[in-house]
C-alpha cells in the first residue's frame, strides 16, 4: 500500500514536472528578429488587418480615437469578464518602453514580458501565424501612435481561471503553427487566409467553441452563439453564405448586405478595419471565404 | 430642423406597453412588425443608392433623389408607436430589437437623429452626381451601422 501510494507520489510529481516544462513560458529573442527593419507605411495596413483598434480603443471609438488604444474594453465570456488593457505608446501604463522581441513575444507566444501567460481573449492563436516582418513593420507604425495615460483595469475574472499558469496547459491544446485551411490554394485564396486566419481572426467570432473555450477547428466558420449576448454569428462556409464573392468584398468596405440591410454588433467594427485595406484584400477574404469546407 | 426633429423624436419615442408576452414570431406585436416594414423601406431605399455607388446599377439622377427624399421621410416619422416597452428580443421571438435600447432611449433617439441629418446631407446632393451621392452614402450607412452595432442582435 505505502509503495503503491509513493508510486504515485512519484507519478504525479512528474507529470507535474512534465506539464511546467511544457507550459513553461517561452520567449521570442531579439537575436531571432535581428536581420528585419520595419516600414511603419506597411506597419499601418498590418494594424488594420490585424484590428488591434476593435479591442484596444475606446468602445464606440470612430475615426483619429481608434488610434489611442488606452483599453479599457470589456468582453464577456464562459470564464469571466475580461478587460483590454492600455497598449499605447506610454512608458508607464503602456507598451512604450517594450522592445521587438517582447512585442513578438507577446503577440504570437501570448506570454507578457515577466513571463506571464495571457488570456486568450488577446488572439495571439492567430497571430502566432502573422509573419514576423509583418510584426516588425506592425511595431514601427506603432511608434507613430499617441500615448495615454489611462491606467489598465484589472479582468473579473475567477478561481480557477484567474491561475494563468493553467493557460500554459490550454496553448498545449490550442496552439497551432497549421493553417486550418489546407490544400491547394490560388495566390488569391492564400493571400485571403493569411489576412483572415492569422491577422483579422475572422474565426474568434464565427467558429463555435469547445468546452475549454478553444476553436472547433472541424467547425471552422459555421457560425457560433454570440457570447456577448443573444443572437448567433453567422456562419461563413459557402453552404450557408451565398453571396457571391463581390458581394462579400463590398460587405467588408461599405457595411451593406446584398439586400443593403447594414452589419450590426460587433462586426461593425471589424468593418471599420476591412475598409482600411486595398480592395485587393477584401476580394482575397472573400475568395478564401469561397475555399472553405462546407458544414454538412 | 434636425433639432426640431430631434427634440420631437425625444418627445415621442414615449414608453408604451402593449402587455406583451412571448410570441411566436408569425404573429409579431403590429409595433414590431411596423417598425421592421419601417426599416424594410429604409433598405430598400438604401439599395436604389447602393447599387448605383457600388457600380451594379447606372447612376440615375431622379432615382437618386427620389430615394434619398424617401429616406429623409422617413427619418422625420414619429417613432413614438413603434418602440412599447416589452418588445425587446428577451420578451419576443422574431424581433433584433435589444432591451438596452429602453435603458438608453436618449441615446437610441440621438442616433435616430444622426440617421435623419445624414439622410438630409444625402438628399442635398444625391440628384447632383455619382461622386457627390458616393461620398453622402458612406456616412449613412456609418449611422445605420452605429445604430445596430449597440442596439441589435446578430440573427
Ligand atoms: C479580441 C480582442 C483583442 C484584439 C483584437 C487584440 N487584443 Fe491585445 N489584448 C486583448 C486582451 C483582452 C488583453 C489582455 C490579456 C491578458 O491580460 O491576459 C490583451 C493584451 C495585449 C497586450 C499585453 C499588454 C500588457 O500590458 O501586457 C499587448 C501588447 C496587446 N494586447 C497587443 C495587441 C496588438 C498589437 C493587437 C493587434 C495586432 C491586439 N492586441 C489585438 C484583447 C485584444
Ligand atoms: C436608431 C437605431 C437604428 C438606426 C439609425 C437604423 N436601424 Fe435598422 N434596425 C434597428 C433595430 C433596433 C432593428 C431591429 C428591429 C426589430 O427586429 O424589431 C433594426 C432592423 C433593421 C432591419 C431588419 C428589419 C427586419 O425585417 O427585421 C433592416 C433591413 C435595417 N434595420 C436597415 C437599416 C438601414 C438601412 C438603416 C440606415 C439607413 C438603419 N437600419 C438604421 C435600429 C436602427
Ligand atoms: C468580433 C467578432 C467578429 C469578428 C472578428 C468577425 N466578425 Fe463577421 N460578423 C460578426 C457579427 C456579430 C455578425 C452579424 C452582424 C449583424 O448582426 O448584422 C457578422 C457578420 C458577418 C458577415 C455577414 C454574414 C451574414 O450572413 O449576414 C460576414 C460576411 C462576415 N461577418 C465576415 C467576416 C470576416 C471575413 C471576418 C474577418 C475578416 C469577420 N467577419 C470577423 C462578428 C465578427
Amino acid at each position: 500500500m505505502r509503495r503503491l501510494i509513493v508510486i504515485a507520489l512519484v507519478l504525479g510529481l512528474a507529470t507535474l514536472a512534465a506539464g511546467l516544462i511544457a507550459t513553461r513560458p517561452s520567449f521570442v529573442h531579439g537575436t531571432e528578429l535581428a536581420g528585419l527593419t520595419g516600414d511603419a507605411g506597411a506597419g499601418e495596413a498590418v494594424f488594420w488587418a490585424a484590428g488591434c483598434a476593435s479591442c484596444h480603443a475606446a468602445e464606440g471609438a470612430t475615426d483619429a480615437a481608434r488610434l489611442v488604444l488606452a483599453g479599457g474594453q470589456r468582453f464577456a465570456s464562459d470564464f469571466g469578464t475580461f478587460v483590454a488593457p492600455n497598449i499605447s505608446t506610454d512608458p508607464v501604463h503602456g507598451i512604450g518602453d517594450w522592445t521587438l522581441a517582447q512585442f513578438v513575444t507577446a503577440l504570437q507566444n501570448g506570454i507578457s514580458p515577466e513571463g506571464r501567460h495571457y488570456y486568450p481573449a488577446f488572439p495571439y492563436t492567430a497571430y502566432r501565424l502573422a509573419e514576423r516582418q509583418d510584426l516588425a513593420d506592425l511595431w514601427a507604425f506603432w511608434q507613430t501612435l499617441p500615448a495615454s495615460d489611462t491606467p489598465s483595469l484589472p479582468h473579473e475574472v475567477g478561481f480557477p481561471f484567474s491561475i494563468r499558469r493553467a493557460v500554459g496547459a490550454w496553448n498545449l491544446l490550442n496552439l497551432s503553427d497549421e493553417f486550418v485551411v489546407a490544400g491547394d490554394l490560388t495566390e488569391q485564396q492564400a493571400r485571403g487566409r493569411y489576412l483572415s486566419e492569422a491577422l483579422a481572426h475572422c474565426a474568434e467570432c464565427h467558429t463555435p467553441r469547445d468546452a475549454l473555450g478553444g476553436l472547433d477547428r472541424s467547425a471552422w466558420m459555421t457560425g457560433a452563439p454570440n457570447p456577448s449576448g443573444s443572437g448567433t454569428i453567422p456562419a461563413l462556409t459557402p453552404d450557408r453564405l451565398r453571396w457571391s464573392e463581390a458581394d462579400i468584398a463590398a460587405y467588408l468596405n461599405d457595411g451593406f448586405t446584398p439586400d443593403f440591410d447594414s452589419a450590426g454588433g460587433h462586426m461593425v467594427s471589424v468593418i471599420r478595419n476591412m475598409a482600411m485595406l486595398p480592395e485587393a484584400d477584401r476580394l482575397a477574404i472573400a475568395a478564401y471565404l469561397k475555399a472553405l469546407p462546407s458544414d454538412e | 430642423m434636425t433639432n426640431r426633429i430631434r427634440v420631437l423624436a425625444a418627445a415621442t419615442f414615449a414608453i408604451i406597453g402593449v402587455g406583451a408576452t412571448a410570441t411566436i414570431a408569425q404573429d409579431l406585436p403590429a409595433p414590431v412588425q411596423a417598425r421592421q416594414g419601417q426599416f424594410q423601406i429604409m433598405a430598400l431605399n438604401v439599395g436604389i443608392l447602393g447599387g448605383m455607388a457600388r457600380g451594379n446599377a447606372e447612376y440615375d439622377a431622379t432615382a437618386a433623389q427620389t430615394a434619398a427624399d424617401n429616406l429623409v421621410a422617413i427619418s422625420m416619422l414619429d417613432q413614438s408607436f413603434h418602440w412599447p416597452e416589452g418588445t425587446d428580443n428577451m420578451a419576443l421571438d422574431g424581433t433584433r430589437a435589444l432591451p438596452a435600447i429602453w435603458e438608453n432611449l436618449p441615446d437610441v433617439v440621438e442616433k435616430w437623429g444622426a440617421f435623419g441629418a445624414a439622410a438630409e446631407g444625402l438628399a442635398a446632393v444625391a440628384g447632383t452626381g455619382l461622386e457627390p451621392m458616393q461620398a453622402a452614402l458612406g456616412p449613412l450607412g456609418a449611422t445605420c451601422g452605429s445604430c445596430h452595432d449597440a442596439y441589435r442582435a446578430p440573427q
